[in-house]
Formats: C-alpha cells, structure tokens, sequence
C-alpha cells in the first residue's frame, strides 16, 4: 500500500512527513539536518500546487486515507519551508529555548 | 516627517495628557509584592474574557478556566435554556475542586446534564443548584437550597464570555466595554469558528507581553530575519508608524498599516506566501465580505491592514484587513510568569487550499511568538537586575504608557479603599 495518491508516488520517499499534528510536524522539522530539510523542500515545493488542486476535487471532511496523507504532507512542506527559504537553521533565530504549543487545532 | 497625520496636538502621547512623557518605571513588572497588589486590585475586580460562546456549544457544555491571579478556577457554563453562568469551581460540601480530570490544574471542557463532586458525589445542577447529597439524613439541618454553587458574574458580547469575581462589582459589561465594544459589534466573530490555540508559559511579567503586542514599533528590528533581505532592509529603514490610537477608558487600541495582503511587489514575500497566496496576515484572498463596523480601521484609511484592541487587563482582540481575527489572553502565574495564548479565528476552509492557507498563517504567527517570547525572558531578567530603573517610551509606545499607568492606578485606587477599610 502506499502514503500518498498514485499520482504523488513520487513523494513516497518523504512519507515519514506525513503527520497529523502541528507538534509532530514541528518536532520532525526540529530533529532534522538542513540537507534534509532541503531534499524535502526540493521534492515537495514542486509538488504543491499540483497536490492542492487534487485535493481541492475532494471533499475536505471526507478525504480517504491517501489523500488526507497528502494533505499533512502540505502542511509539513509550510512548516519545513521558513528553515529553507529563509533562515538556513531548523529554528528561528533569536528563539532560544522558547516554546509554544498548540493546544486546539481542526480535525482535518 | 511623519508618514501618517498625528493629533494637532503634536502626538499621540500629548493628546492624552495625563499620560505625561517621561521615562516610565517599570518597577511595577520585577515586584512580587506588587504583584501580590495587582491580582487582588485588578484580576479580582475587573471583567476577564474567558472565551468564546462556540466552546458551549449545547446545553450540558462546560469548561474550567484557572485564574491563577485571583487564586481561584471557574467553570462555564450553558444550561438547558441556553443561558451562560459561571460558578467558582469548588464543591460546597469540603472544597474540593469540582470540575477536574486527573490532574486538578488542567483545564477541562465536556457536556455534562449535571456536576458530580469526586470527593463524596454531591451533585449540583446546570443552574449551580444542589441536588443531590449522599447520605443527606447524617448532616445536620441542612437546607440544599443554602449550598448551591458560588456563583461569579458572567455576561456575554459579541460572543465573548466574560467574567468578574467580585462580587459588589456594579459595571454591567457593556459599561465596561465602552465605545470600543459599541464600535466592534456587528464584526461577524460567529462566522469565524476555525480556531487555532496557541499556548506558552512565559517568563516574564504579564505586562511585559501586552507591552510587546501593543507597539509595532519592534516589528521591523526583531522580527527582521522573518522576511526575505529586501524587504527586511525596507521595513528597517522605513521603521514604524501607526495609522492611529485610541484610549477608551483604561482600554486602548492602534490602528495599523500593512500591505502584505496581497503584497504589492511578489518578490518581496517568501517562495511558499507567493504560491499559497497567504502570510502573517492571513490568506490573502478575503473568504466573506461585509462592512466594518466604526470602530475597526476609525481613521478609514486604504493602507490599514490590522487593528489590535487591549482590553483592560489581559485580552486583546485583533481584527486583520484579510478578514480573520486573532486574540491574545495572558494569565500571570507569578510576578516574573505567565501563560500566554493566541488563538487564530477564520471563516472555515471550503477546501485543502484554504486550509492550507491557514496552516501558513498559523504556523508563522508561531515563530514569531517564538522570538517575542524569548525576548520578553532577556527583558525580565535585566529588568530585575534593577541596574536601571525608568525607561524612555516613544509616541509609538503609547498603549504600554497607558498601560502601566492604568495598573498602577487600580492598585492606588485598591491600596485607599483597604486604608479607608481599616480607619471604618
């Protein structure tokens, strides 16, 4: 079986992205190296627009597996992006030892 | 030379007199003893919102809020009949808190038909009424009708519930509110139901964050390596200048600009802002349309982007040119501690590309509160060094003049009336 639609096979190697929380996806992005940040951002920014046209065919609250994978996937590839675009360090600067969490986030 | 008109009377700070302009002491954010002043003169006798009618959405819904400044928890409440109340969450039987999961700090929210104390199953109605006592006949002449719940003041406006744990308070919340909340109602908040709560415990002074969110001032300089190098160098050398102020009682608001909605030059944004079309401010492409009501954007200008409201103590309300709005609440926990939440409201998403949208506007309202509160950490700390102790404020720092003055003066105001107590 796979993650995501057939369409979007391509991104299988970035599966392990595909996670349903805010926190889960911050932590991921927290725990890993700019060149893997990179080779996410490379394989997925490409991927977007096209990701949300398919999903946006779908009914948002009614997603099937597959396509609700890809829909964390999209969320992770905006939180993985500031590192990448902008800041070249997984946090932001001048953070320090700063938290915030989010406590009330939608189902989907 | 200013970019937008200021008051005739050459600032905003001089428009407002009694805020004078000399350094301020800030002595009033590093004292415990202070502190110890502000909880009771100020959180135990002024309004608190403590949420949104949607956390209730039927009859039998509740939620706890802990207010630590005041050393109490409520609950809230909607009974059968729809009517919100609120009742200090403590079991009249031997003050057990009431309304708690496994751990009694936490706050909780469920529906419920009734309340039933862990303790020794007393059993209290949606309308705080007793109704239930276990083994009644052992007590001693005891009347149900004398041992309901403790109920607090709670009151409702545009769907923000509000309570005041004192109980001799005499200003019905609209009176409170002002003619900011005349001005606001008709903002349609209902619409808004998509929420996003952010939570922090922050080491810092409560005021130090309502300080940080009330200037824009700090906006182009802290949060500079948020924004791509171009437009970074702009915003600096630009700096920052409100649209307009406002004081309304010891509330107090700043009507800002902000083009980023959409941008007028593409290149200026990030890479993912350019393809989701949406930022800081918001998706950029309005999901409802409607009028503002008089007192959102008051000096009707075309670059207006954000109006933040502080409502006196620990709420601000802010209402974002894309239509969505956003609220900070800040529970202090201790004169150096506090906890921090903002929670982001949209219109619902139709479809993954506006929920998508949203993500971006969430996550980077995160790491910007991540750089704001570890700030306000380094703020603290030197503060209470006391190596220095009056600081400059500028006319664009007028919301944190009138807040400190504000405070000062309810703990004043408290400090006589226990004086006058004693003499009487």
């Amino acid at each position: 079986m796979t993650t995501f639609p057939a369409e979007f096979a391509d991104l299988e190697p970035f599966a392990d992205w595909a996670l349903a929380s805010e926190s889960e996806r911050y932590a991921k992005r927290l725990g890993s190296s700019m060149d893997e940040l990179q080779a996410f951002y490379d394989a997925a920014f490409p991927r977007l627009e096209g990701a949300l046209a398919y999903l946006d065919a779908l009914d948002l609250h009614a997603l099937p597996d597959d396509a609700r994978r890809l829909l964390w996937l999209c969320y992770s590839l905006v939180n993985a992006s500031f590192p990448v675009e902008v800041w070249r360090q997984t946090r932001v600067p001048d953070s320090g030892a700063a938290a915030v969490e989010l406590v009330v986030e939608p189902a989907v | 030379m200013p970019h937008f008109a200021k008051p005739e009377d050459g600032s905003w700070t001089e428009h407002y007199p009694h805020l004078g302009t000399a350094p301020v002491s800030y002595e009033d954010s590093i004292s415990p003893e202070h502190h110890e002043l502000e909880c009771k003169a100020i959180f135990g006798r002024t309004w608190l919102n403590v949420g949104r009618v949607e956390q209730l959405p039927r009859g039998g819904s509740y939620f706890t809020r802990e207010i630590a400044a005041a050393r109490t928890s409520v609950v809230v409440v909607r009974d059968t009949d729809g009517t919100v109340r609120a009742f200090h969450n403590i079991c009249r039987h031997r003050g057990n808190k009431l309304v708690w999961q496994d751990y009694p700090g936490e706050e909780v929210d469920g529906t419920c038909r009734q309340f039933t104390c862990k303790y020794h199953g007393w059993r209290y109605g949606l309308d705080g009424g007793l109704n239930f006592v276990q083994q009644e006949s052992e007590f001693f002449d005891l009347d149900k009708a004398d041992y309901g719940l403790v109920s607090v003041q709670c009151e409702v406006w545009e769907g923000f519930i509000w309570v005041n744990l004192d109980p001799e308070n005499e200003t019905p919340l609209s009176d409170w509110l002002g003619e900011f909340g005349t001005g606001l109602a008709g903002y349609p908040f209902d619409q808004m139901t998509q929420v996003y709560k952010y939570r922090a415990v922050v080491g810092s002074n409560w005021k130090l964050f309502i300080d940080a969110f009330a200037e824009f001032y700090h906006a182009p300089v802290l949060h500079a390596k948020q924004a791509v190098a171009d437009e970074s160098r702009k915003l600096m050398s630009v700096g920052y200048e409100a649209l307009a102020y406002q004081l309304e009682g010891p509330h107090g608001m700043v009507s800002s600009w902000g083009g980023m909605a959409p941008p007028k030059d593409l290149s200026m944004v990030k890479p993912i802002e350019r393809v989701l079309r949406s930022g800081l401010f918001g998706p950029w492409d309005r999901p409802i349309e409607f009028e503002l009501p008089p007192a959102v954007n008051p000096a009707r200008k075309r670059a207006w982007g954000i109006d933040s409201f502080h409502f006196f103590p620990n709420f601000m309300l802010l209402i974002w040119a894309p239509n969505w709005y956003l609220t900070y609440h800040y529970w202090p926990t201790a004169y150096n501690s506090h906890i921090f939440e903002g929670t982001l409201y949209f219109v619902p998403p139709k479809n993954a590309t506006e929920r998508v949208r949203q993500e971006l506007a969430c996550v980077t309202f995160k790491e910007y509160s991540l750089q704001d509160g570890n700030t306000l950490e380094a703020t603290q700390t030197m503060l209470e060094s006391r190596a220095v102790s009056h600081f400059p404020l500028n006319d664009q720092e007028i919301l944190l003049r009138h807040l400190h003055k504000t405070a000062g003066s309810y703990v004043e105001e408290y400090q006589k009336s226990q004086a006058s107590g004693v003499l009487a």
